[in-house]
C-alpha cells in the first residue's frame, strides 16, 4: 500500500498541465544542479552516513562515491534541455519529426554496496528527461537515500516527483516490478532477483526494464604488461568496497611466464591491506554488508580451498571484529572450481594462468556473466584484439574501475539489460 | 510554433525589476589580456558616448593591429598541447562556465545599468531579457561542455577508426552595438565549451560591459589568455583580426557589407574559417483568419524592438488584402502609444538609436519613403533636442521597389504592404537578397507548414516573433550569413 501511494503520487506530478510537464527543461537541469550543491553542501553528513550504514571506508564515501554523485547530478543536469527528437523527409508531402517524451513513473530500485550513488545513477537520468520516480532503497542501507529526500524538497522539485518507500524486496520491491501504474523498473542488484523482476515486469504490464546485474570479471594480465600497474590495479580492482563491487575483478587470469612473480607480488599487496574500522583514515577495508553475505563468502573461500585451490594468504575472518574477512588470495585455480565461477562479492582474488591469447579469450568469455573486462598489456594490436573479442559491456585497457559519468555502463549476457549513463 | 497552454511555467523565469543603479563607475576601460589590464601599445585611447544624452561616458583604450597581436600570442599559448585549459577535464570547462553564469547574475544590476547607458537600451529590457539570455545561454554551453561525442566508424579492413571532435584553436570574434552582452556571451559560451581560446573586438560603441566581463572571467578562474579582449575599430583592430595569419576562425555579427568584407580577408589570408551573422529584412505575413489582435503586437514588437535595431526586425509586414486597412489602423494606434525618453527611467518605452551616423541614415530612409510615395501613417522625424531619439514611424502602401521595402533600415521604422494571394506573397517574401527569419500569421496549418518550407529564411515563426530560445540554432540563408549560432 506504501508503494501504492507513492505510484499515486508520481502519477498526478506526471499529468499533463502538471508544474513537473510544464516546466522548461533548463529549468529541470537547474533543479539538478541546485541538488548538487546541496549535496555538495552536506557532503559530510552524507558520507558519514553512509559509512555508518555500509561499512565503507570514510574516505572512500567522501572522496570517490560523493564526488561520483556530485558530478553525475551535473553532467544530467547539463542534458535536460538537449534531448532532441528529429524532422525527418518522409515521402509524400508530409512534416514528421520525433519527440523525446519522458516515460512516465519510473521504479528505481538501488543496491546496498553504493547506496547514494547508485540512487544517484537512477534518479539523474529519469529526472533529467523529465519523469517521476518512485525509489525503493535497499533494506541494508536506506539512510542516504532519506536524507536525499529532504534536499529533494528543500531544492524545489514539485511534490510527487521523487518518491522513496524503503523496505524489503519480495514486499515493496515486488510491488513495484508487479505495479500496473509503472511504466519503467530499473534494478540494480543479483542477476537472481534481475530474473524475478523481469519476470513480474512481463507479468504485470510489459513495463520497459532495465537491469545491472552480476558479474565475474576477467582482468587478463599479459607477460608483457607494467607489473607493478597491473598488480596494483588487480588488487584494487578486486578488493574494491570490500570486494561488493559489481566490477569486481574476480577471475585473474596471469600469462605463465609472469604468474609466480604476479602472484608473490599479489599477495604482498594483499597483506598489507588494512582492515579496520570504517572511520578510521588509515582503513582500507571495512566489514561486509551483513551476516548473509559473510556466510557466503566464507562459505565459497571454503570450497575453494576443498576443491584443490591453494590459499596465498587469508582465508578467514577475523576474530571478535563483527563482518570482517582477511584480504584472502587464491593461486592455481582451475576455472571448474566454484570461486572461479560463482560472484563471490568479498575480498577474494583468484589468480588463474593462461599460455595464449585464443585460450585466454575462451575462456573469460565463458561465463554467462559480461559486465566489464580488463587487460594489461602494451602491444597495441592485442589491446584492440582483446577490446573487441571480450564480450563484456566495458574493457579497460591498463586501467581498471575507470568509471565516469560520460560514459555509459552496463552488462551484456545476463549481467544486464540495457545502459545506465 | 506557439504551444497551447504553454504560458503557465512554475519554475521562476523573470526576477522581480529593481532600480537602475544610481552612480555607475565604470572600472573597466583597457585591454584584457591573459586575464590582465594593459594600456594599448599606440597610448591612444576612444571615448564612450551614451546615445540618449549625446554626453560621454569615459575613455577606453584603443586597440589596434599591435595589441590584436599581442592577444593572439595570448590566446596561441594558452591553447598550447600541454596548457592548463587543454588538459582541463570538460566537465571542468563546464563548471566554469556554470561560475560565470553565477557572477553574471551576481552582478546582474551592474551588467543592465551599464548596457542601458551604453547602448540605449532600456533598462527593464537589459535586466530582464538582455541579462537573462546571457545567464540561460552560458549554462546552456556549460551543459555541453562534455558531450561532444565523436564516434567509432566501423571501415572496411582491419583498422580501429573513431572521430574526435577537437577545438578549432584561436578564434577571433566581432562583436556589434544592437545587443553587445548577449552577442558577446553568443559568441564565447560555445568557443570555451568547445576549448577554443579566443580574441574578441567588442563594437566601438559599446565596450563597457564586455570589459566588465573580462574581470568576471578572471575571477570565476579561467586560465590566463582563454579569453582575451580588445577594444577597437573596425578598419583597424577589427581588421586585424579578419586577416591574421595566426587567427583559426573568425567570427563576427554586423551588417552585410562589413561581412562581406571579412570574408575576404579570410580568404586573402589564411583561409580562417568563418561565421557571419548578417542583416535582414525579414518578412512577416499575416494572413485574413490569423488573431489579428495577436499578430498586431506581435508585428509591433517584431520592429520596434530595441529602437528597430534587431537583425531579425519584421521590417516588410505582408498583410493580407481583405484586413489590410484594419491592421494598419490598430498598427497606428500601437505605435501611437509611446513614451521616449532617458532608457533608465520606468515608464519609458523607447530609447535613443545608438550613433549620430545610424540617426541621420534612418532619418534619410524616412525621408525617402515619404519621396518615393509611400503614405506616412505618424512619426517621420526626429524627437527631442537632445540624444538620438526618432519618433516611431508607420508607413502603410508601401510598395516592393521602394528603398524602405529593400534596404536593412535598423530603426523604428515599420512598412506595411498589402498582398492577395499565397504565391504572390512567397515570392514577394522570398525576393531579397537577405535570408535571416520570416513569421507567418494564420490559424490554418496547412498554410503554416508550406510557409514554414517556402520562405528562405534561417528562423521561421507560426503565430509568433522573435521566438529565440539558448536551445536553438540561429541564422540566416542567402547573405545573411554563413553558419550557425547556438
Amino acid at each position: 500500500p506504501d508503494v501504492d501511494n507513492a505510484v499515486e503520487a508520481a502519477k498526478a506530478a506526471f499529468q499533463r498541465g502538471a508544474p513537473w510537464r510544464q516546466m522548461d527543461a533548463l529549468s529541470r537541469g537547474r533543479l539538478l544542479h541546485k541538488l548538487a550543491d546541496l549535496l555538495e553542501r552536506d557532503r559530510v553528513i552524507l558520507a558519514t552516513l553512509e559509512t555508518m550504514d555500509t561499512g565503507k571506508p570514510f574516505l572512500q564515501a567522501y572522496f570517490i562515491d560523493l564526488e561520483g554523485c556530485i558530478k553525475t547530478l551535473r553532467y544530467y543536469a547539463g542534458w535536460a534541455d538537449k534531448i532532441q527528437g528529429r524532422t525527418i523527409p518522409v515521402d509524400e508531402n508530409f512534416v514528421c519529426f520525433t519527440r523525446h517524451e519522458p516515460m512516465g513513473v519510473c521504479g528505481a530500485i538501488t543496491p546496498w554496496n553504493f547506496p547514494l550513488l547508485m540512487l544517484v545513477w537512477k534518479m539523474a537520468p529519469a529526472l533529467c528527461c523529465g519523469n517521476t520516480l518512485v525509489i525503493k532503497p535497499a533494506e541494508q542501507t536506506p539512510l542516504t537515500s532519506l536524507y536525499i529526500g529532504s534536499l529533494i524538497k528543500e531544492v524545489g522539485f514539485p511534490p510527487g516527483v521523487v518518491n522513496i518507500v524503503p523496505g524489503y524486496g519480495p514486499t515493496a520491491g515486488a510491488a513495484i516490478s508487479t505495479h500496473h501504474s509503472i511504466d519503467k523498473i530499473a534494478f540494480t542488484g543479483s542477476t537472481k532477483v534481475g530474473k524475478l523482476i523481469k519476470e513480474a515486469a512481463s507479468k504485470s504490464n510489459l513495463k520497459r526494464v532495465t537491469l545491472e546485474l552480476g558479474g565475474k570479471n576477467p582482468c587478463i594480465v599479459c607477460a608483457d604488461a607494467d607489473l607493478d600497474l597491473a598488480v596494483e590495479c588487480a588488487h584494487q580492482g578486486v578488493f574494491f568496497n570490500q570486494g561488493q563491487c559489481c566490477t569486481a575483478a574476480s577471475r585473474v587470469f596471469v600469462e605463465e611466464q609472469i604468474y609466480p612473480e604476479f602472484v608473490k607480488r599479489s599477495v604482498e599487496y594483499a597483506k598489507k591491506r588494512l582492515v579496520g574500522d570504517p572511520f578510521d583514515a588509515r582503513t582500507e577495508q571495512g566489514p561486509q554488508i551483513d551476516q548473509k553475505q559473510f556466510d557466503k563468502i566464507l562459505e565459497l573461500i571454503e570450497s575453494g580451498k576443498k576443491e584443490g585451490a591453494k590459499l596465498e594468504c587469508g582465508g578467514l575472518a577475523i576474530e571478535d571484529r563483527g563482518l570482517f574477512i582477511k584480504p584472502t588470495v587464491f593461486s592455481e585455480v582451475t576455472d571448474n572450481m566454484r570461486i572461479a565461477k560463482e560472484e563471490i562479492f568479498g575480498p577474494v582474488q583468484p589468480i588463474m594462468k593462461f599460455k595464449s591469447i585464443e585460450e585466454v579469450i575462451r575462456r573469460a568469455n565463458s561465463t554467462e556473466y559480461g559486465l566489464t573486462a580488463a587487460v594489461f598489456t602494451k602491444n597495441l594490436d592485442r589491446a584492440l584484439t582483446l577490446a573487441s573479442a571480450l564480450q563484456s559491456g566495458t574493457v579497460w585497457i591498463n586501467c581498471y574501475n575507470a568509471l565516469y559519468a560520460q560514459a555509459p555502463f552496463g552488462g551484456f549476457k545476463m549481467s544486464g539489460n540495457g545502459r545506465e549513463l | 510554433m506557439k504551444k497551447q497552454d504553454s504560458d503557465s511555467n512554475p519554475a521562476p523565469v523573470l526576477p522581480v525589476l529593481p532600480e537602475p543603479l544610481r552612480s555607475l563607475k565604470i572600472k573597466y576601460t583597457k585591454i584584457f589580456i591573459n586575464n590582465e589590464w594593459h594600456d594599448s601599445v599606440s597610448g591612444k585611447k576612444f571615448e564612450v558616448f551614451n546615445p540618449a544624452n549625446e554626453e560621454k561616458i569615459c575613455e577606453v583604450e584603443e586597440g589596434d593591429k599591435a595589441d590584436v597581436d599581442k592577444a593572439v600570442k595570448a590566446a596561441r599559448k594558452a591553447f598550447e598541447l600541454g596548457s592548463p585549459w587543454r588538459t582541463m577535464d570538460a566537465s571542468e570547462r563546464g563548471r566554469l562556465l556554470n561560475k560565470l553564469a553565477d557572477l553574471v547574475e551576481r552582478d546582474r544590476l551592474i551588467l543592465a545599468t551599464m548596457e542601458a547607458i551604453d547602448g540605449g537600451k532600456l533598462f527593464s529590457t537589459a535586466y530582464l531579457m538582455d541579462l537573462g539570455a546571457c545567464i540561460k545561454t552560458l549554462r546552456y554551453c556549460a551543459g555541453w561542455a562534455d558531450k561532444i561525442h565523436g564516434r567509432t566508424v566501423p571501415m572496411d579492413g582491419n583498422f580501429f577508426t573513431f572521430t574526435r571532435h577537437e577545438p578549432i584553436g584561436v578564434c577571433g570574434q566581432i562583436i556589434p552595438w544592437n545587443f553587445p552582452l548577449v552577442m558577446f556571451i553568443w559568441k564565447i559560451a560555445p568557443a570555451l565549451c568547445c576549448g577554443n581560446t579566443v580574441v574578441v573586438k567588442p563594437a566601438e560603441q559599446t565596450p563597457l560591459t564586455a570589459l566588465y566581463m573580462g574581470s568576471l572571467i578572471k575571477e570565476a578562474g579561467f586560465p590566463p589568455g582563454v579569453v582575451n579582449i580588445v577594444p577597437g575599430f573596425g578598419p583597424t583592430a577589427g581588421a586585424a583580426i579578419s586577416h591574421h595569419m595566426d587567427v583559426d576562425k573568425v567570427a563576427f555579427t554586423g551588417s552585410t557589407e562589413v561581412g562581406k568584407l571579412i570574408k575576404e580577408a579570410a580568404g586573402k589570408s589564411n583561409l580562417k574559417r568563418v561565421t557571419l551573422e548578417l542583416g535582414g529584412k525579414s518578412p512577416n505575413i499575416i494572413f485574413a483568419d490569423a488573431d489579428l489582435d495577436s499578430a498586431v503586437e506581435f508585428a509591433h514588437i517584431g520592429l520596434f524592438y530595441h529602437q528597430g535595431q534587431c537583425c531579425i526586425a519584421g521590417s516588410r509586414i505582408f498583410v493580407e488584402e481583405p484586413i489590410y486597412d484594419e491592421f494598419v489602423r490598430r498598427s497606428i494606434e500601437r505605435a501611437k502609444k509611446y513614451t521616449l525618453g532617458n532608457p533608465l527611467l520606468p515608464g519609458v518605452q523607447q530609447g535613443p538609436q545608438i550613433d549620430k551616423e545610424q540617426f541621420q541614415k534612418i532619418l534619410e530612409l524616412i525621408e525617402s519613403g515619404k519621396k518615393e510615395g509611400a503614405k506616412l501613417e505618424c512619426g517621420g522625424g526626429a524627437w527631442g533636442d537632445k540624444g538620438y531619439f526618432i519618433q516611431p514611424t508607420v508607413f502603410s502602401n508601401v510598395t516592393d521597389d521602394m528603398r524602405i521595402a529593400k534596404e536593412e533600415i535598423f530603426g523604428p521604422v515599420q512598412q506595411i504592404m498589402k498582398f492577395k494571394t499565397i504565391d504572390e506573397v512567397i515570392k514577394r517574401a522570398n525576393n531579397t537578397t537577405y535570408g535571416l527569419a520570416a513569421a507567418v500569421f494564420t490559424k490554418d496549418i496547412d498554410k503554416a507548414l508550406t510557409f514554414a518550407a517556402a520562405l528562405q529564411a534561417g528562423t521561421v515563426w507560426v503565430n509568433c516573433y522573435s521566438a529565440m530560445s539558448a536551445q536553438c540554432p540561429f541564422g540566416g540563408f542567402k547573405m545573411s550569413g554563413n553558419g550557425r549560432e547556438m
